[in-house]
Formats: C-alpha cells, sequence, structure tokens
C-alpha cells in the first residue's frame, strides 16, 4: 500500500506539473509554452487512449495514429465546410459543415469509433505479431487514402481558418484552449480508471493476462476486446480533433506511422498500464524534443538511444523507476 | 489499352514483387528462427541503397557499389543483432517492436549525419541503360528485368540454402524447434547472427537495386518495410513461400490497381472523378486483399505451425 | 432414469496419422463421478479439449443436458455450465485469487459488460467469490496474488473459480496433480462433497482418489475405451490390469 499512494503522490504531481507549466507562462508572457503545454496534453490524451488497448488489453496497437488522424480530419473537414459554407455530404442525408467545438468533437469520436470497429473486427481475428502489422498496415490504408484524395488537400493538408465555439469560452485563448484539452485528458483517465475498475476491466485485464481462462470461465473475449479497442480508439481520436484545433492544419501527417510508434512511446516511457504514464511519456518527449532539439537537429538519434535504453534497461517506464512496480489486485 | 501495355503492366508487377519478395523472405526468416518482429529491416534496405550509391559514385562501377551495399547491409544486419537483437528473442513484441522503432530512428539520423540530407543518385549500368523490345510492340527497360532476374535467382537460392544446406537444416530445426538445435551442436549466436545478417543482406539488395531506379534517401525503406508486412501478413509469418505468393499477389494488385482501376472508373464516372476514386482506392488495393485474405484465413495463405 | 447430463457419442479426433480419440461413447448422470483413467499419452486431455470445445472433434456428437454442444465454442458451453480446470493451472497470474473467482462470478451472472461501478467491494461478486474460495480451503489467502500462491493452493483456486460458475457438469484434468498426500486428500474431500451439486468427469492418476472418488471408471488406451464399469469391475479386470494397472 505504500507504493500505492507513492504513485498516487507522484500522479498528483505529474498533474499539478502540467498544470503549473502553462500557468507560470501565461503569468510571464510566454504564450509558446502555453501551446506546448496545450501539445503535451493532447499527446497524452491520444496516449490514455492507446493505454486503454495496450496497457490493459494487451492488445499491441502499432496503427493509433489512423484514429487519431480520423479524429482530425472528421472535425478539420467539417470545419472546412463550414468556412466554405459548404455541405459535406447531400445525398442520402445533408451534413453540413460545423464550426461547433461539441459537433465537431462528435464527429470525431464517431469517426474513430466507427472504423476501429471495422479495423478492430478484422484485426482481433489475430493475436501477436499478426495484430502489429495489420493494424500498422490498415493505418497505412488509411494515411494513404488522405494522401490520395484531392478534395481534403491530397499530401499537401488543408489549412483552417475557423476556430470552432464552445459555449460560454473561447478557444482562440491560448490559455483556455489549454485548460479544455487539460480537462478533458484527466477526464479520460477518469474514465480509464472508472472502466479498468468495473466488470468490464476485470474481463479486459483477464483477456490481457489469460485468454484461455477468460474463454474458459463463459466469457468471450473477442467481443470484450473489440468494445476497449474501439473505446481506445475514440478516445485517441478525440486528441487528434483537438490537435488540428491547436495547429489549425489538417495533414496527413497525422495518419504517419510515425505517429503511431510515438504514441506508443508516450504509453511506455510513462509505464505501460500506469494511468498517468502517457502524461509523463508526453512530456518527456515533448521535452527531449525542445531540449535536444535545441541544441542539435538529429534530436531523434538521441531520442533512439534513449528509447533503445529505456527498452532494453528500463522496463517498468518512468513511473516504475521512480514509483517502484505496478500494483495489482 | 494494348496488349503490349498490358503486357508491360505485368513485367512491372513482377517486378514490383520479385522485390517485395527479396525484403519479405529476411523479414519472415528472422521471425521463423529467432521469432523476431524487426521494424528496422527497412533501414537496412537504406543502408544497402545509401553505400551503393556512395560507392558507386565513388568508383564509377555500379556493379562494385551492388557488392559494397550487400556487404555494408550484412555487417550493419550482423551488429545490430549482436548488439541490441540478442537482448530482444525472449522479450514480448511490444518491446522488438519499440527497439527495433528506435534503431528506425537511430539508423536515419544516423544515415543523414553520414551522407547529408540530400538524397543520392544512384545510375543504372550504361550497359543495362537500354530496354528490349516487346512482343505487340514497345520497349521494357533492360534494368527492370535484371531486377527480376536477381528476384529470381535470389528465391532459387533461398530454396536451395534451406533446402539442401547444413546452414539450412540449422534453420529448418531453428523454426520447428529452438532446443534441438542446441542438441544439434550448433552455436546458436552464431546461427542467429548470420541469419540476421543474411536477411539484412537480402533488404540491402532490394534496396541498392530499386535505389537504382528512385532517389536514395532517408527513410525510403519504410514505405517498403510496410509492404513487406502486409506482404508476409498475407503469405504467413515465418512462410518463405508464403512470402513468395504474397509478394507476387501485393506486386500484382498494386501495380495493377494503379494502372487499370481508373480507367474501370472511367467507364461509369467523368474523367476527373474517375481519377480520383481510382487513384484513392488504388492506394487501399492491397490493404484491402489483405483484409480479405484475413478474413478468410486469419493466419495467412500459408500458416506455419498449423 | 433421467437422461445423463453429458453424452458422448462417436468422438474421433485424429492429428495427423495419430488417433487420439477413437471412438469413444461415454456418459456423466447427474449426481455421479465417472472417473477417466488411462496412461499418459492415452488421449485424456484431448478428449476434455473436445468436452470443453477447445479442439473440435473430428467426428461424433457431444450433448449436454440433452442439447447438442458440438458445435459451440468454449464460452458458450461454459455459459450452459460445463466447467473446467486445467491439467496445468491457467488462471489470471497479476490477480489475486479473489479477483480470480469475482471474474467467474461476473462471468455466471452475464454481467461482463458493465462499464462503471468498481468490483472493488462490489458485495454482489466478493461475497459468492469469498465463499467459493471458504469452501476449497483458500479464504485466508484470498488477497494474495496468484503468483505468491503455491502449486498446491493454485489447484484449489482453479476449483474455486470452476464452482463459482454454479457448473452442471465439471470437467477435471487432473486436480490431484502435484499435490501432496495432505493436499490430495484434502481435494478428495471437497470434490466428493460437490457430487450432489456437480456431475464430473474426472481425468486423474491418482488411484487411491479415484476409487474412493468414483461412481464409474472408463479406461482409455490409445484413445480407445477399453473397459468402463463400476470400481469393482475395473478393479477385477484383467483386461485393465494388463493395459494399465500394471498388476
Amino acid at each position: 500500500m505504500v507504493e500505492m499512494s507513492r504513485e498516487n503522490l507522484f500522479n498528483a504531481a505529474i498533474a499539478g506539473l502540467l498544470l503549473a507549466l502553462p500557468l507560470g507562462a501565461w503569468a510571464l508572457g510566454e504564450s509558446y509554452y502555453i501551446s506546448v503545454a496545450s501539445r503535451v496534453a493532447i499527446l497524452a490524451l491520444a496516449g490514455v487512449g492507446l493505454n486503454l488497448a495496450l496497457g490493459f488489453g494487451g492488445m499491441v496497437s502499432f496503427g493509433h495514429a489512423a484514429f487519431f488522424g480520423l479524429g482530425g480530419y472528421a472535425a478539420g473537414v467539417l470545419s472546412h465546410h463550414a468556412f466554405e459554407g459548404s455541405a459535406f455530404l447531400n445525398w442520402p442525408l445533408t451534413i453540413d459543415g460545423s464550426d461547433s467545438t461539441l459537433t465537431l468533437w462528435f464527429a470525431a469520436l464517431l469517426v474513430s469509433g466507427l472504423v476501429a470497429a471495422v479495423i478492430g473486427a478484422i484485426s482481433l481475428r489475430t493475436s501477436g505479431v499478426y495484430f502489429i502489422m495489420i493494424t500498422l498496415a490498415f493505418a497505412q490504408m488509411i494515411f494513404y487514402l488522405a494522401v490520395s484524395l484531392p478534395t481534403y488537400g491530397g499530401e499537401d493538408g488543408l489549412p483552417l481558418y475557423l476556430r470552432s465555439s464552445l459555449p460560454g469560452l473561447d478557444l482562440s485563448d491560448d490559455l483556455t484552449f489549454f485548460f479544455v484539452c487539460y480537462g478533458l485528458l484527466l477526464l479520460a483517465i477518469f474514465l480509464s480508471l472508472r472502466l479498468v475498475g468495473s466488470r468490464f476491466g476485470a474481463a479486459l485485464q483477464c483477456a490481457r493476462q489469460n485468454e484461455t481462462r477468460l474463454s474458459a470461465i463463459g466469457i468471450a473475449p473477442y467481443p470484450v476486446k473489440l468494445t476497449a479497442f474501439v473505446f481506445s480508439a475514440m478516445i485517441t481520436g478525440l486528441a487528434g480533433a483537438l490537435f488540428v484545433e491547436l495547429n489549425g492544419f489538417v495533414s496527413p501527417s497525422i495518419l504517419s506511422w510515425h505517429l503511431s510508434g510515438e504514441i506508443m512511446i508516450f504509453v511506455i516511457l510513462g509505464g505501460v498500464g500506469r494511468f498517468y504514464g502517457p502524461i509523463v511519456g508526453a512530456a518527456l518527449f515533448i521535452v527531449l524534443e525542445t531540449v535536444i532539439g535545441g541544441y542539435t537537429e538529429r534530436w531523434q538519434l538521441f531520442l533512439g538511444v534513449i528509447l533503445l535504453g529505456v527498452v532494453l534497461f528500463a522496463r517498468g517506464g518512468v513511473i516504475g523507476l521512480l514509483a517502484g512496480k505496478a500494483r495489482h489486485d | 489499352m494494348s496488349a503490349a501495355f498490358i503486357f508491360e503492366q505485368l513485367l512491372n508487377s513482377l517486378q514490383l514483387g520479385v522485390m517485395l519478395f527479396v525484403m519479405a523472405a529476411g523479414l519472415t526468416l528472422v521471425f521463423g528462427v529467432m521469432g523476431l518482429i524487426n521494424l528496422a529491416h527497412g533501414s537496412l534496405y537504406m543502408v544497402g541503397a545509401f553505400f551503393c550509391a556512395w560507392v558507386a559514385g565513388e568508383t564509377g562501377s555500379f556493379w562494385v557499389g551492388l557488392g559494397a551495399g550487400l556487404v555494408a547491409a550484412a555487417a550493419a544486419g550482423a551488429m545490430v543483432e549482436m548488439l541490441v537483437m540478442r537482448r530482444l528473442y525472449d522479450r514480448d513484441h511490444l518491446d522488438q517492436v519499440l527497439a527495433t522503432f528506435s534503431l528506425i530512428l537511430i539508423f536515419n539520423e544516423g544515415t543523414r549525419w553520414v551522407f547529408g540530407a540530400q538524397p543520392l543518385y544512384l545510375d543504372i549500368p550504361s550497359a543495362l541503360a537500354t530496354s528490349v523490345p516487346l512482343p505487340g510492340g514497345g520497349g521494357y527497360p533492360l534494368y527492370r528485368l535484371v531486377i527480376i532476374a536477381f528476384g529470381i535467382a535470389t528465391a532459387a537460392g533461398l530454396y536451395l540454402l534451406i533446402s539442401r544446406t547444413r546452414l539450412g537444416m540449422q534453420i529448418r530445426a531453428g523454426e520447428s524447434d529452438r532446443e534441438m538445435i542446441g542438441a544439434l551442436g550448433v552455436d546458436i549466436n552464431t546461427l542467429y547472427t548470420l541469419v540476421f545478417a543474411i536477411g539484412a543482406m537480402l533488404a540491402g539488395l532490394a534496396g541498392a537495386l530499386v535505389g537504382a531506379l528512385q532517389s536514395v534517401e532517408v527513410g525510403m525503406g519504410e514505405p517498403v518495410l510496410i509492404l513487406a508486412f502486409v506482404v508476409i501478413v498475407i503469405g504467413g509469418i515465418g512462410s518463405i513461400k508464403g512470402a513468395l505468393i504474397g509478394a507476387i499477389l501485393v506486386g500484382l494488385v498494386d501495380t495493377l490497381g494503379r494502372a487499370f482501376l481508373h480507367k474501370l472508373f472511367a467507364l461509369a464516372l467523368p474523367p476527373a472523378e474517375a481519377n480520383g476514386y481510382g487513384a484513392a482506392l488504388a492506394s487501399m488495393a492491397i490493404y484491402l486483399l489483405m483484409a480479405t485474405v484475413l478474413a478468410w484465413r486469419p493466419k495467412g495463405l500459408f500458416p506455419v505451425n498449423g | 432414469m433421467t437422461e445423463p447430463l453429458l453424452v458422448l457419442d462417436g468422438l474421433q479426433k485424429s492429428f495427423g496419422a495419430l488417433r487420439a480419440t477413437d471412438d469413444v461413447s461415454l456418459s456423466v448422470d447427474a449426481g455421479s463421478i465417472h472417473a477417466l483413467i488411462g496412461p499418459n499419452g492415452a488421449g485424456k486431455s484431448t478428449l476434455i479439449g473436445q468436452i470443453a470445445g477447445a479442439l473440435r472433434p473430428d467426428a461424433g456428437k457431444i450433448a449436454f443436458m440433452a442439447r447438442d454442444v458440438t458445435g459451440l465454442s468454449v464460452p458458450q458451453r461454459a455459459q450452459l455450465g460445463l466447467g473446467r480446470t486445467f491439467q496445468v493451472s491457467s488462471l489470471a497470474m497479476e490477480f489475486s485469487a479473489l479477483r480470480n473467482v469475482m471474474l467467474a462470478v461476473q462471468a455466471r451472472k452475464r454481467s461482463t459488460f458493465r462499464f462503471w461501478r468498481p468490483v472493488r467491494g462490489d458485495r454482489d461478486l466478493t461475497d459468492p467469490a469469498m465463499l467459493q474460495l471458504e469452501r476449497v480451503g483458500l479464504a485466508e489467502r484470498a488477497q494474495l496474488p496468484v503468483t505468491a500462491l503455491s502449486h498446491g493452493e493454485r489447484r484449489q483456486l482453479e476449483l474455486a473459480v470452476a464452482l463459482a460458475l454454479e457448473p452442471k457438469v465439471l470437467l477435471l484434468d487432473e486436480p490431484m496433480a502435484g499435490l501432496g498426500g495432505e493436499d490430495s486428500q484434502r481435494m478428495t474431500e471437497v470434490l466428493g462433497n460437490l457430487r450432489q451439486e456437480a456431475a464430473m468427469l474426472l481425468v486423474e492418476h491418482d488411484m487411491d482418489a479415484v476409487f474412493t472418488l468414483a461412481d464409474e471408471i472408463s479406461v482409455l488406451v490409445y484413445g480407445r475405451i477399453i473397459a468402463s464399469g463400476s470400481v469393482a469391475d475395473i478393479r477385477a479386470s484383467q483386461e485393465v490390469r494388463d493395459a494399465y494397472l500394471g498388476e
């Protein structure tokens, strides 16, 4: 129980730090760091999504950029149509563009969830290394689809001129936008906690540990894993929508397989199956990018070396190093 | 649409197919023997291409360059195996994915460091920079035919290596039973390094040969790597025969999809839209092929170990 | 006479040239224990696998509670009330003993797709789970992770998990394997007391346990049932002695 409280303390510290950074930056008038903090929060949110599938369900998805990107495109495309005053779809039903934040988020959740249901339904028929390669391949398919469709900018992507609007809040204010991202991040962590602690979560974790056992007591692993995969994708998809809003730009790069790898890195750096791990992972990633990137263009070389070191020698991730072994009950 | 055009597209399919096979064979061999998923296989492809282009540029001989590319890729592979992979055989696939993903970052930046950020260009050897007439009119670049020949030779060579040699016997033993290799009195470490180096050399071969058709640049191995994944997923991971069939299938579907799908759409749609949809569908075609195969056979066409 | 709970009819299963299950027919009556004995490699685990649904027979039929279940999956059969334990313990290793049993309780209640309420402290799950742990004598070890349990305790836990499903028939694949004298005596006792609750198909090498528990014994050799009968019949059978008991 000592370890438990130590991890909780650590978690509170992480959440507090992420909140303190932009507040400090705001006080000092350094608005750049506010957007850096927003980026951390958004990428961490994507990691929280993946963690649900990977950390708790044992599904090593190497294609989560697909859901991040789809969420981003869903929001970006609707926003683009709202700016143009055109409809996304006229037949069989009319779907107009929208600049309502809630509508954009809903679209991101819906699209990433639906596609995850299809990709998951096929991929979860397999396991192990097949699953890794297939999720990667499907993500690549969506990447190429985005590249080859000229309607939304193809390879070059699409600038978005419209900030979406949330009733009562001004999202074009950097700090407000950060609070929204941060709030969604904490909400997603809270929802993950509830989900993992629930009956469904118990079955999901058993699926990771021992599928034969799960089947033998009469719970089919497939629907459990598929459901978790869809939830996982939706969270990551929402992060994509926020990312697009942050950048005011949507392009196939948010679908690239490097991003899938990076989202995985956030989860691993922080510690697989740790609820707050993705924040640490994403923060560390951004810090490395910023700090090493400040000295040398070759920061990815050092990132690679550090990551390799973590994988080979520090398997519990950072929280594992600092807060002890994961607690299981 | 002339018969010559169709024939040309078939040859293109075959050329893509055999190169994918050379790439996928290494991946599937390493997985079959060591149980390792290696994302950095694309980096070895890149290493082969860069060294080939560099040495060919210095010496003026493509063939010397090709030899250098093969040696460099095999050496890089052996080094990576001894320094990193060896520690990963007992780990789960997640660790393997991350470690080899880190290697990609290291290889990409390292290559940029050594060779600079500009792409290199590798010229086709002048003796091969010609085309041969195709039956039905038109010509086909001789160099591409040579690539096809290299691919077929590799397939035949691998077949002989695995079915006829002592090393092949050890590889087959390793696929079915790791303990048995020990019982055969083989040093497992040496065998694994050797297998990995062979796989790396094949990747380097593909990289060097294809490098002459496009620019040699950082990251060039990654799209090919993912295609090779699709190939071995379709063929059955660990199966060389599956890799061959899968590679040919993917080569056909991808090339023919790009060549003909938009024409098919043009029968029903205005040209601009037909081109758009045709290109979109063509880019998805091999993944749809993969999904179809998996829906039918979740372990690929030639599943290994049942 | 009521219909037997479990009926195997002409089951066949081959792996290549090996006939692992060769025309096996047997039945398990309500309230009884049917023991399946035979030398190693006789195909006992293959047979259990087919009954549980993990392996598909090449031919033959399996009826459970008068219903043909041959085409059903493992989870479907488990939900109908066909519980099993594994020869080599198969548990959720990171969970505590209690949570392993709680998961089975939630499975029986068909309440897996509930996403909100925490299982921790959920009396609907913990109470029935503790009850089963008490029955197998593990109540004091309930909070320990499976990794901290001894081999014998894991066997007991396997049984508790299976019991939490409130099965009509239990398939027990060598529940005594690797247990010491005291543990296996205790296991024999526990199983004997369960007879009225769940009929059992008991695969076991421990002849003391088999002769104590079984109402009926079938002897499996090279995938075939060579003899079937009461304890007295089997003890008396020369054929069985030659083939298996080695006396």
